[in-house]
């Protein structure tokens, strides 16, 4: 038997293996019980409830009954082929059943006494001994009362189903409408009949963007992690649930080091990057992000290591013929398959499509490094609450494969400051790097810092460094500049004394004068 | 015009038998001699609800002549059932024309 019972107090779950969602159900939906599914019209109830059954069929072998009250069963078949779930071919080969209680179009029913939902639930149990059903979808509770009138009577044959599917010793989706968002569960108070456990799932526009969650209300008895979690609808595949922080931290440290393809900056962090760290690489625009990013891609000297890098600033052009000026032959790595280079405007999809479509090239070409240029480009398209979840989404599968990610991030100063992505992303990154500008004696000079290399030692100074057709080249410490990082620069002078930026500053002519 | 109706019930409870009699009482008023009813217990014939699309039970359909009418519930409202047959004309007053055959 599935589904084992993992501290949910004697319910054992069964895995609905609709992609991310068992994570964050602890283990899928409790078995043998009903499950309302609640949500306002467009939020992808009936979709979430024929994964359900689709998933069932194709991932766990498990037959479903599909009871409609609303679409008809071809529309059901023709909505959901885009997904790549073929339902003529799994009801001929008795995995799958409908149950169609939707409406007769153009005829009238006449209500003349008293009457009582006897058919309906034959009609379910007699569908699901004929496919030997173990899911059971009632698609939506709402369709029986637009259908035969809101009636106290109603509710209680409702009751009635609602026991008699816990009898058939089936796992329940009910679908409820809702008008809101944030209100009362459903629109009938159906809830009562199915109240065990409760699923909502929004739509709902942040920012001009749309942005879709699920929220497990309660699973009584049994345990689940709270507040809501972003999903996406993805053709060819269905509903995938993002599940971010509950990924638990249980990837292992290494203590390996690996190279960041300059043996200078490799001194700098203390020997190189850890092999399954974050790197982050904050800089103004025109620092060498970019430049870090290719040797980290191309000289890191692992034979035979595969690298992905993710570009979202420029196009694959752009980066071939910068990474040639600083010696990188781009297109000869990716002739060996050492080298994918995936091009993409940030504005292209939403954030979560982002996610998923990365964590597939990354699935399907398992490379040893990867590198995403910039994430700031991506914060653009989406809320802030949005952004960070991406951002957590992201590190924290790329930890999970335990191989490095470097990410820059693009501060809006020219000179100091710190960006979006930076304060965000912080606390999950282990290393982070620091380019700045340096304004010395009227002249842009740039510099190097690391700010942060966990669980290790590493330099503190601020080193120059300079870029030509080789690469970056980094140099001696800024001895005598204070403040670069804060974009407020005081020179200590040969004689020790505080000079401004441009040598000749007020401080300097105030000791002038005082000479 | 030879009328043909099935009655839907789910078992021999009071409910079904309150909805057979009522409508064979109605039936013998309305249509004596050029009716057809057939009683189908759902519970035998499982099957044959999915395929008929019974919801609810107690349902008349009325198959013949066109269109198809179907009336749920005991079918003690005669004058809904009346009209749900198309034997009364929809707009007017149940009370004036009661008795009136078509």
């Amino acid at each position: 038997m599935k589904g084992a019972a993992n501290g949910n107090g004697g319910i054992t779950k069964l895995k609905t293996e609709i992609e991310g969602f068992d994570l964050i159900a602890n283990g899928g939906l409790p078995r043998n019980r009903s499950t309302l599914v609640s949500g306002t019209s467009g939020s992808a109830k009936t979709v979430f409830a024929a994964q359900f059954l689709a998933a069932g069929v194709a991932k766990a072998g498990e037959s479903g009954v599909f009871v409609t009250f609303e679409e008809s069963p071809d529309d059901i078949r023709r909505n959901m082929h885009g997904f790549g779930w073929d339902i003529p071919a799994w009801e001929k080969a008795n995995q799958w059943a409908f149950v169609d209680a939707s409406p007769e179009p153009g005829e009238p029913l006449v209500v003349a006494g008293g009457f009582d939902l006897g058919p309906l639930l034959l009609r379910i149990e007699h569908a699901v001994r004929k496919v030997n059903a173990t899911r059971v979808v009632i698609d939506s509770l709402g369709g029986v009362f637009s259908q035969l009138g809101d009636d106290a009577r109603i509710r209680h044959e409702l009751f009635r189903v609602g026991r008699a599917l816990r009898k058939l010793n089936v796992t329940s989706v009910i679908t409820a409408e809702r008008t809101e968002d944030h209100g009362p569960v459903s629109r009938f108070g159906v809830e009562e009949f199915v109240s065990d456990n409760v699923l909502v799932l929004r739509n709902t526009l942040e920012g001009e963007v749309r942005r879709r969650t699920v929220e497990i209300l309660k699973f009584r008895g049994a345990i689940h992690h709270k507040g809501e979690w972003p999903f996406t609808i993805v053709p060819g595949e269905g509903i995938i649930v993002i599940p971010l922080a509950a990924l638990e931290l249980k990837q292992k440290s290494s203590a390996t080091r690996i190279s960041s393809g300059n043996p200078a900056l490799d001194r700098m962090c203390g020997g190189g990057f850890f092999r399954d760290s974050i790197i982050l690489v904050s800089g103004p625009t025109g620092t060498g992000k970019t430049l870090v990013t290719t040797q980290f891609m191309a000289r890191g000297d692992e034979p035979g290591a595969r690298c992905l890098l993710f570009a979202f600033e420029e196009s694959r052009e752009q980066l071939f013929r910068n990474a040639l000026g600083w010696g990188v032959d781009f297109a000869h790595m990716e002739a060996e398959g050492r080298l994918k280079v995936v091009c993409n405007y940030p504005e292209s999809a939403a954030l979560e499509d982002h996610l998923i479509s990365m964590k597939k090239v990354i699935e399907e070409f398992r490379p040893h490094r990867v590198a995403v240029d910039s994430l700031s480009a991506l914060e653009r398209v989406a809320p802030l609450k949005g952004f960070r979840e991406f951002v957590i989404g992201l590190t924290s599968y790329i930890k999970h494969l335990e191989i490095p990610g470097l990410f820059t991030a693009t501060t809006t100063a020219l000179l100091g400051g710190t960006s979006i992505t930076e304060s965000n992303i912080s606390t999950t990154t282990d290393s982070i790097l620091l380019l700045r500008y340096v304004e010395l004696l009227g002249e842009m000079r740039r510099g190097v810092a690391v700010l942060k290399m966990r669980g290790s030692a590493h330099e503190k100074e601020i080193r120059e460094y300079t870029v030509d057709g080789q690469g970056m080249h980094v140099g001696e410490p800024f001895r005598n500049v204070a403040g670069i990082l804060s974009g407020q620069y005081i020179f200590i002078g040969p004689e020790g004394k505080p000079q401004n930026a441009t040598g000749d500053s007020i401080a300097v002519m105030a000791s002038e004068r005082r000479e | 015009m030879k009328y043909l109706i099935k009655l839907y019930v789910t078992g021999q409870t009071a409910r079904s038998l309150l909805a057979i009699a009522n409508l064979r009482r109605i039936c013998e008023d309305e249509l004596k001699g050029r009716y057809e009813l057939i009683v189908i217990d759902v519970l035998e014939r499982p099957q044959l609800a999915e395929d008929e699309k019974i919801l609810a039970t107690p349902t008349v359909v009325k198959e013949l002549p066109h269109p198809i009418r179907r009336i749920i519930g005991d079918l003690s409202d005669s004058e809904r059932v009346l009209l749900g047959l198309d034997l009364r004309p929809c707009s007017g007053e149940p009370e004036t024309l009661s008795g009136e055959r078509r």
